[in-house]
């Protein structure tokens, strides 16, 4: 095999192997940032050997093996060190003795090669933990978990690689000086702790989704990476419904990823957008993700309740099949769940849609006091469509106007003023 | 990047009707089958009996011409195929790999063609195309009044 080839190689591994490596010596040495630098030992290792040598038949296990005699060795000098300062107290030194004893001998007391599970959610709870910030959260999962290199992360998020490598290292600072324990949380600060690991995830889906167009291509590679591990937290967490309402969100909007822009990149709103063009595998992936969500019982989570909403307009062949009466069911259980100013507006639109425009021009109206919503373009736009239907043509007029000064995008501002334009009567200049 | 891997077993173009893979091979395909999912890369997965209970039709003078199966000119046919969601072609090659493949089995890696990858021209002229694939099947097109 070539040498460029082997790299190719050894990339491909890297990609699928890195995360179950970090997470086996993380294990071992309770700290994830010594363990990234072990596990790159090891990758190093097989960047020398393997253009010589070939790709070992196993290389994941063979990956594994290094990474592990390495940890062993840093395990040894620090017991080493330690003795060394008996005087400190024999009874640290027993306690060392008791924690080293399953890690001393490799293969006893191992739960086996395959059996890297519970490592694995370790690492993302770890990476994701609250004691970070969201920004340094994001890249250490993607480096810890995606295998993604700095440079990669950098492009993703267009900032400069050096940002994110500091943003790495300060992280793996704070998690060490801060004692994070390398655990699957417990009970009690189980949900608080899995909804930060949902939320980091959710966020790199909306870095790759949110850009439409002539994005740098490694964007999209984000969407895929969230549902990449979204899937895999979904096989390590199979008792979790939000796991699964957050994969079966990502998959059904991943899904409409190639309808939701024009030609020259403009976007092109859900009701408006060729359904023939969305992607019916990940659509099938998607509806299986919420089904397994609503087997596990009990009342459906945020992301689950965003999932159901996105799987009405998944299931309805043509826009008009929709089956808003659910949507906006979906939209009251959201909003009592997870109240927002946003959830609110939306709630309107399903309720006009369902019920008829003066249904959902109420709750709208309440969101007028709302600060939030003071320079929101889409509240002036839904009220304007509202008041369209309705007939009263001069306040619409005037909310479409309002609309299009407040947004920051000009293919929306021209579509506003466009709507603004049709609420007067044919050809009358206004006057005032 | 979406990836076919095209399982090929030798001898299954001559495998009687209704042959079935052993509890055994079936087995050892689910582990395989199991580490793609819990990897987060399976797509879809599929197995085709035996070409034996196939067709194949084929356009001598542009005329449709249905013959039964087993075809006896066939060297290599489709056992069955996954499809992958990676970030590479080395990666995907690097799963095909790990397959517990038998001494007389070939995967044919095959990456998903997107209309991305094709000029402006050849887009317009395939117009159309993604909706004729993706259509939704088994659904009345009529709507009634």
């Amino acid at each position: 095999m070539a040498s460029h080839e082997t790299h190719r190689a050894i990339d491909a591994v890297w990609r699928i192997e890195s995360a179950k490596v970090i997470a086996k010596v993380a294990r071992m040495v309770q700290e994830v940032g010594l363990a990234e630098e072990i596990a790159q030992d090891a990758l190093v290792t097989a960047l020398e050997r393997w253009p010589q040598t070939g790709v070992p038949d196993n290389p994941g296990a063979w990956l594994m093996a290094v990474a592990k005699h390495r940890a062993i060795d840093y395990l040894r000098r620090r017991k080493l060190l330690a003795l060394k300062h008996e005087e400190l107290g024999r009874e640290l030194e027993m306690e060392q003795d008791m924690a080293f004893a399953d890690v001393d001998e490799p293969g006893s007391g191992d739960d086996g090669a395959d059996d890297y599970g519970d490592d694995l959610l370790r690492l993302i709870f770890t990476a994701c933990h609250p004691v970070l910030s969201t920004e340094a959260r994001i890249a250490l999962t993607l480096r810890l978990l995606g295998g993604l290199s700095t440079d990669e992360i950098a492009r993703a998020f267009l900032v400069p690689e050096p940002t994110v490598a500091q943003r790495i290292v300060r992280a793996k600072r704070t998690l060490a000086e801060a004692r994070v324990p390398f655990e699957v949380p417990g009970p009690e600060e189980r949900n608080a702790r899995l909804a930060s690991v949902l939320e980091v995830i959710y966020l790199i889906f909306n870095e790759g989704y949110s850009a439409t167009s002539g994005g740098d291509w490694m964007r999209p590679a984000l969407c895929d990476e969230a549902l990449r591990l979204g899937r895999v937290l979904a096989e390590l967490a199979t008792q979790e419904p939000e796991v699964h309402g957050l994969v079966a969100l990502m998959e059904i909007q991943a899904s409409r990823a190639k309808a939701r822009t024009g030609p020259s990149g403009e976007p092109i709103l859900l009701l408006d957008q060729n359904r023939a063009r969305w992607d019916h595998i990940l659509i099938r992936r998607g509806l299986a993700a919420l089904a397994r969500a609503e087997a596990l019982g009990g009342a459906l989570g945020p992301y689950a309740l965003q999932a159901a909403i996105a799987a009405c307009h998944a299931r309805a062949p043509t826009g008009a099949d929709t089956d808003w009466q659910r949507i906006a069911a979906l939209y009251d259980a959201l909003a009592q769940l997870a109240p927002s100013p946003v959830v609110e507006l939306n709630r309107a639109v399903a309720l006009a849609m369902a019920f008829g425009p003066a249904t959902g021009l109420e709750v709208a109206d309440a969101l007028l006091a709302e600060p939030l919503m003071k320079n929101y373009h889409l509240l002036p736009s839904v009220r304007g469509d509202f008041l369209f239907k309705l007939g009263r043509l001069e306040e619409a007029h005037a909310e479409f106007e309002r609309a299009a000064s407040l947004t920051r995008n000009l293919r929306e501002r021209e579509l506003l003023l466009a709507r603004a334009a049709a609420c007067l009567p044919d050809g009358t200049p206004r006057l005032g | 990047m979406r990836f076919m891997m095209l399982m090929i077993p030798k001898g299954y173009e001559s495998a009687a009707a209704g042959t079935l893979p052993s509890a055994d091979a079936v087995a050892a395909m689910m582990k395989y089958n199991e580490e793609l999912q819990k990897a987060g890369v399976l797509l879809s997965l599929e197995g085709l009996h035996p070409p034996a209970m196939g067709a194949r039709v084929s356009f001598p003078g542009g005329k449709p011409r249905v013959v039964d199966g087993p075809f006896a000119e066939a060297r290599e046919v489709l056992g069955g195929f996954w499809m992958i969601n990676v970030a590479s072609r080395a990666e995907a090659i690097e799963w095909a790999s790990r397959c517990p493949g038998g001494e007389n089995e070939v995967i044919e890696v095959r990456q998903v063609q997107e209309m991305s990858d094709f000029p402006p021209d050849v887009q317009e002229a395939a117009a159309g195309f993604t909706e004729m694939q993706q259509a939704p099947s088994g659904k009345s097109k009529g709507k009634g009044g």
